[in-house]
């Protein structure tokens, strides 16, 4: 996912850079007809708005179902998930348990108890695999599976103060 | 340009008010670059420490931290104004006086903000995200974080007031805000005139959005300062949080749409071309009022509480504040260049690049606005390598171009001096190398706003110091090139 979303993002961006390129290279030879210019690009743009807008709707319907984020109101109780309860103070997290088993859900139900954190889960090569918010007053439910065994680290991911990236611990994935 | 029709429409005032609006213009020109710079040299530190080349106390990070974010936002927000009242002035009256009230009164909010962060160690980032700036851990004072928030206040509040002028000024030129934004052609009420001036159409769009957006941010602050003084008071941090992103993400959004006025001003003298208002124009600034307050959720993704419509509501509409740019300015300013027989100059140079900054710098906004995407991006460094592709290559570019305009570099066809040149691919080179390694860094999950970085990710930070380093070096070219000639200089409209 992130490999893919950073090479669609360096593609446009050098397409956009080749149109603007094509441009200038274009820009000193004047032609007077300006009109002439703005009815054939008029035309374009309509296509373009078309496209534009034909792209949104399909990644829209296919990026959001089904929803990508866990059912807040579910129990996520019994025998289906793990279930492990997180609290972020400043600045350290508390985690019960902190071992989980590979190949099942796991819920972490996350609560910020002082102020707004963010638990972001990485896993042994540093990647973030997933994240939810930890705010005071609320409890997130976030529900991740993880492939394979290993040790993962939880790292804040929001700034709460000055040890913010002092805020890490450990998780391990049997 | 279609200069009668445009002309006919023009306020006249007194040469003493013109003289005293070209230095107010001038004034906030100079104060935002020289907080620019001084902002980037804030960058520089932060990456260099990230990489381990310089080292600073965490507290000190922090610290500088939050003035990096609170000075490069009150600085857009600032020489942002100044571009768009200098030509807004020329289609409804404006206030000289109030003009300078609102300048005065950001100075000494920022006054108050200098001395909350150094003085008082104020670090809570310029978020202040409840309930952060009253509970520090000893790290800063109650009064600090008062103070801070105040200063804030004080300059929404000096915004407010020159909005609820620019609303007078529009309401007394055009009759009502819908007729100024386009909306009775847009609907077939009235015939289409394409002399509509731009100018005036983006005003109106700056002028709701952010009359509504700091009138949240106010409403945010006053909790928060209640919230210091009586702790009793808890309001909900989700709605604060939703008030400060929304407060936040219109104001320093609404400074690329107030800039943009240099685009659509200059770039028709530069080329002999015109940019004409029309149907499709005046639809995409109407979509924009909405786009600009609608796409805050994108900022709430993680915040799973929030209602599921809200959070598809911020990719949506993220996804559709890139279609004005992509298809209406960007794409419009392509066609006027095109062929044109432009003469290039670093005036032309910046407005043009502004474009691209803008329209590419939408890419990996509005990926990171898809909910999936989000996951494993929020709060990465791909945050603000999106912002700082968008700030770096987008708004600044039209601020500093507009500034090159009024020095009359570019007008009288003058060859480019050598420093403006090296300024210009300084600055070009380090901006691009600055968001690319930031979004390289978000990419390989690095997080942002920590002060010291894991050994793995000390490459990307000394990188980007390198990179910094240049849009510093640009910069400081830029702002002494202003210093020098700017004072001094008359005011292009007169020649015209």
């Amino acid at each position: 996912m992130v490999s893919t979303v950073y090479a669609i993002t360096l593609v446009c961006m050098a397409l956009i850079a080749a149109v603007f390129y094509f441009v200038i290279v274009n820009s000193k030879k004047a032609e007077t007809d300006y009109s002439s210019i703005t009815k054939k690009w008029y035309g374009v743009r309509g296509k373009w708005f078309l496209f534009l807008i034909t792209l949104g709707i399909i990644i829209t319907f296919a990026s959001l179902s089904p929803f990508p984020l866990p059912d807040q109101k579910k129990e996520y109780a019994g025998n289906d998930y793990q279930t492990v309860t997180v609290g972020a103070y400043q600045w350290y997290w508390t985690m019960a348990p902190d071992t989980v088993e590979a190949g099942k859900p796991v819920a972490f139900f996350v609560t910020g108890e002082d102020v707004n954190h963010g638990f972001g889960i990485y896993d042994e090569n540093l990647k973030l695999v997933a994240q939810t918010q930890a705010m005071p007053g609320y409890t997130n439910k976030l529900v991740h599976t993880f492939d394979k065994p290993g040790k993962f680290k939880i790292l804040c991911l929001e700034y709460c103060g000055l040890a913010h990236h002092a805020m890490i611990t450990e998780l391990t994935v049997k | 340009m279609s200069s009668t029709a445009v002309a006919s429409r023009k306020i006249e005032y007194s040469d003493s008010e013109n003289r005293n609006a070209l230095i107010a213009v001038k004034a906030h020109l100079i104060g935002g670059l020289l907080v620019f710079l001084l902002m980037m040299l804030a960058g520089l530190t932060m990456r260099a420490a990230q990489g381990t080349w310089i080292e600073i106390a965490v507290d000190l990070f922090y610290q500088i931290m939050t003035v990096h974010g609170v000075g490069v936002v009150g600085a857009a927000g600032i020489a942002s104004t100044g571009v768009l009242w200098y030509f807004l002035r020329q289609y409804v009256r404006l206030s000289n006086t109030i003009f300078w009230i609102n300048f005065l009164i950001f100075l000494t909010g920022v006054v108050m903000i200098l001395g909350s962060i150094f003085l008082g160690g104020y670090g809570g980032a310029w978020t202040f995200l409840y309930p952060l700036p009253a509970i520090s851990m000893g790290a800063w004072s109650t009064g600090a974080a008062a103070v801070f928030q105040l200063g804030l206040l004080l300059i929404g509040t000096g915004f407010l007031i020159l909005y609820l002028d620019i609303g007078r000024a529009i309401l007394a030129g055009y009759g009502s805000l819908a007729a100024a934004l386009g909306l009775p052609q847009l609907f077939g009420k009235v015939p289409v005139d394409n002399t509509h001036p731009p100018t005036v159409v983006a005003g109106t769009m700056v002028l709701i959005v952010n009359f509504i957006g700091i009138a949240a941010g106010a409403v945010v602050l006053v909790m928060g300062l209640i919230n210091l003084y009586n702790p009793e008071f808890k309001p909900d941090a989700l709605l604060m949080k939703n008030l400060i992103y929304f407060f936040g993400h219109v104001f320093i959004n609404a400074t690329i749409y107030a800039s943009v006025t240099a685009v659509y001003e200059l770039l028709p003298r530069y080329t002999g071309r015109p940019w004409k208002t029309s149907k499709v124009f005046y639809a995409a600034w109407f979509a924009i009022v909405f786009l600009v307050m609608g796409v805050y959720p994108h900022h709430l993704m993680m915040d799973f509480p929030m209602p599921a419509w809200a959070l598809i509501v911020g990719q949506v509409l993220s996804f559709g504040s890139g279609i004005p740019v992509l298809v209406v300015t960007g794409y419009g300013a392509l066609m006027i260049v095109y062929r044109s027989g432009i003469q290039w100059s670093t005036t032309t140079k910046l407005l043009f690049l502004s474009l691209f900054g803008w329209a590419a710098g939408v890419i990996p906004a509005i990926l990171d606005a898809m909910v999936t995407v989000n996951r494993v991006f929020h709060n990465t460094l791909w945050v603000p390598g999106h912002f700082h592709f968008y700030l770096l290559l987008g708004l600044l570019p039209m601020i500093i171009g507009f500034t090159y305009h009024l020095t009359g570099e570019g007008r009288r066809g003058d060859q480019t001096k050598v420093t403006d040149n090296f300024g210009f691919y300084a600055y070009l080179i380090g901006a691009f190398l600055t968001s690319m390694v930031f979004l390289a860094s978000g990419a390989s999950s690095i997080p942002r706003r920590w002060a010291v970085h894991m050994e793995e990710w000390v490459t990307f930070a000394q990188v980007g110091a390198v990179a910094a380093a240049l849009v510093v070096l640009g910069t400081l070219l830029f702002t002494l090139r202003a210093l020098f000639s700017l004072p001094g200089a008359t005011d292009p409209a007169k020649e015209a």
